[in-house]
């Protein structure tokens, strides 16, 4: 069953030099239990993607489309509404673990509060389900844990705990933006490990927005790839590893140090100023004419796998 | 507790804790130790030195001033400490409508505090005081009405700067209303400038209301306020100066205690201003 639809969205800021288009258009479906990757270069949109979905975004922006969560359009939500999907619906894990946790509030408090704005638990059985919950992203002494504040924790075990925040409340879908970002190698290994872990004992639904292709195939079953505001292809890991059919992505996986570290030539276009035509052109070698004027649609190329680029017209 | 360890290592904060605790039950306690009646007038021991009996002597009316100084300190700390409450409460739920919610109530808000900012308040309180007529409550009114400016300013400056923090951004993510985040999140984040704010302007607010009684707008007579004292005992400077030192001395030395402790708070709060950090 599609728990979360997202369809013809575009996302456009409006600043001093013009409209910035994060979100131009995309299309996106997650099943439930599904994880699927979003990748792509920084600025490409992903974030925006993101934050879209919980409507968090700033008031200068226009949010167009529709993002059906359970046939229900989030867009067209009353405040009171989406403040009962987030966090307990679909909660968000964010990228740096530090400086998402106040620093003048406990780490139990913090990790506590969805349970308390949600389920309207006592303080007392709140901290229980904290401690359980932390024990389960095994962070070590849970219940002298949960007293300290986020400075005292490492890096590794803040990104625990903010997982722990994000899956207490036993939402649908969880949105990850970079959660191994900013984690020393190691460490990431062992967050990878553990969100694989409670994801499948919790059959949570995932949206990962990373740039890390090697953490995607390691928690994803598809892969979006996202170039300015549009989803450029869409394929299962197997796929799209295996067989990459969009330019850019195979420049991507190119560009990972184990497949020859070669970068893309050229640079990602500004939000401000995209090019007509398929976004890619201008860093494109295969580029024809028809490249610079027409905007691609999505092909399907094979078992879902969908490429926007006129080579497989 | 870090915040007392830190405060231990200062001695003139720790000094102005023990003035404060020290004047403070004075001020609890005045009506078991003073060793006269502070309102009872006896004229033929008028304008004494001070003597055995009456340690800082006598006013022209022959009250005792000791007694008077010890319910001065009532007036005194129970008037401050409920200004600062008002103003602090005033400042923050200001300040923090103004940061928070931007826009509009901000423009108008921070309008309003430039134009107050531009009067010296001093004056802006005898207008105050001056308008309302002279009483202890008046004062407290106008002191009220032109100290929360500062509050707000500085909490609408940390509001601002905290509500981008990604803290907030990720509260609102797990479905917490305005308020919520307000109290819970934003709140606990402003209030080490406030409380130190407080404490010196504890000082500042015992002298504003002192010198408000002094010029004859604040406590009345017979009420012992240390401004009124002063102002009594004026016209005996050169015969009598106890009748102005010693509550003179009382307003010196309780001002010093709340800046000395306003110092020592806000160098333990804020680890930028500790000696030997920059170097």
């Amino acid at each position: 069953m599609t728990l979360l639809s997202i369809q013809n969205l575009k996302a456009h800021f409006h600043t001093e030099d013009g409209a910035v288009r994060a979100v131009n258009g995309v299309d996106m479906d997650i099943e439930e239990g599904e994880k699927l990757g979003l990748i792509g270069e920084t600025g490409c949109g992903k974030t925006v993607l993101g934050l879209a979905i919980l409507r968090l975004l700033s008031e200068n922006t226009t949010v167009e489309g529709r993002i059906l969560y359970k046939g229900q359009d989030i867009l067209t939500m009353s405040d009171h509404e989406i403040r009962k999907i987030r966090g307990k619906e679909i909660a968000m894990i964010f990228q740096n673990p530090l400086s998402s946790m106040n620093p003048v509030l406990t780490v139990g408090t913090q990790v506590a509060e969805p349970v308390e704005l949600h389920q309207h638990l006592k303080k007392k059985d709140a901290m229980q389900r904290v401690i359980e919950m932390l024990k389960s992203v095994k962070i070590p002494l849970p219940q002298e844990r949960v007293k300290e504040y986020p400075h005292e924790f490492s890096g590794g075990m803040r990104q625990r705990a903010m997982i722990a925040m994000g899956l207490i409340c036993m939402p649908s879908l969880i949105i990850a933006d970079e959660p191994t970002t900013g984690l020393d190698v190691t460490i990431q290994a062992q967050i990878i490990e553990l969100m694989k872990e409670v994801l499948r004992d919790s059959g949570t639904s995932m949206l990962l927005i990373t740039h890390d292709l090697t953490v995607a195939a390691e928690l994803c079953d598809h892969i979006a790839v996202m170039y300015p505001g549009e989803i450029i292809e869409y394929a299962s890991v197997r796929d799209l590893f295996k067989d990459p059919k969009h330019p850019y992505t195979r420049g991507f996986l190119d560009s990972l140090p184990d497949r020859g570290l070669k970068p893309i030539a050229g640079i990602s276009p500004s939000l401000i100023d995209l090019p007509a035509g398929c976004k890619f052109h201008p860093r494109c070698s295969l580029a024809t004419e028809r490249c610079r004027k027409e905007r691609p649609e999505l092909i399907k190329v094979g078992i879902k796998h969908y490429v926007r680029c006129f080579l497989y017209d | 507790m870090s915040l007392y360890l830190e405060l231990k290592k200062d001695k003139p904060a720790m000094l102005g804790i023990v003035i404060i605790i020290f004047f403070g039950s004075i001020a609890v306690f005045a009506p078991y130790i003073v060793p006269h009646d502070p309102l009872e007038l006896n004229l033929e021991e008028r304008l004494l030195s001070p003597t055995v009996d009456h340690p800082m002597g006598t006013d022209n009316l022959g009250r005792d001033v000791l007694s008077r100084v010890i319910y001065g300190t009532r007036v005194s700390l129970s008037m401050s400490v409920a200004v600062v409450t008002v103003v602090m409460v005033l400042g923050i739920t200001i300040g923090t409508a103004a940061g928070y919610f931007g826009g509009l109530v901000d423009d108008v808000i921070m309008r309003v505090v430039d134009v107050l900012l531009a009067f010296p308040s001093i004056i802006l309180a005898l207008v105050i005081a001056g308008l309302l007529g002279p009483s202890l409550t008046n004062v407290m009114i106008a002191l009220g009405a032109i100290w929360w400016v500062s509050y707000s300013r500085i909490v609408r400056g940390s509001v601002l700067s905290i509500k981008e923090k990604e803290f907030v951004e990720a509260a609102r993510a797990m479905g917490c209303s305005d308020v919520y985040i307000v109290r819970r999140h934003i709140l606990p984040n402003v209030l080490s400038p406030v409380i130190v704010l407080a404490t010196l302007d504890m000082g500042h607010i015992i002298l504003s209301i002192a010198a408000l009684s002094f010029l004859g707008l604040g406590a009345q007579p017979p009420v012992p306020e240390w401004g009124t004292m002063l102002n009594e005992g004026r016209p005996f400077m050169e015969t009598a100066p106890h009748l102005m030192i010693f509550p003179g001395l009382m307003i010196m030395i309780t001002v010093l205690a709340f800046n000395f402790l306003g110092d020592g708070l806000r160098d333990a709060l804020d680890p930028r201003m500790k000696e030997g950090a920059i170097k």
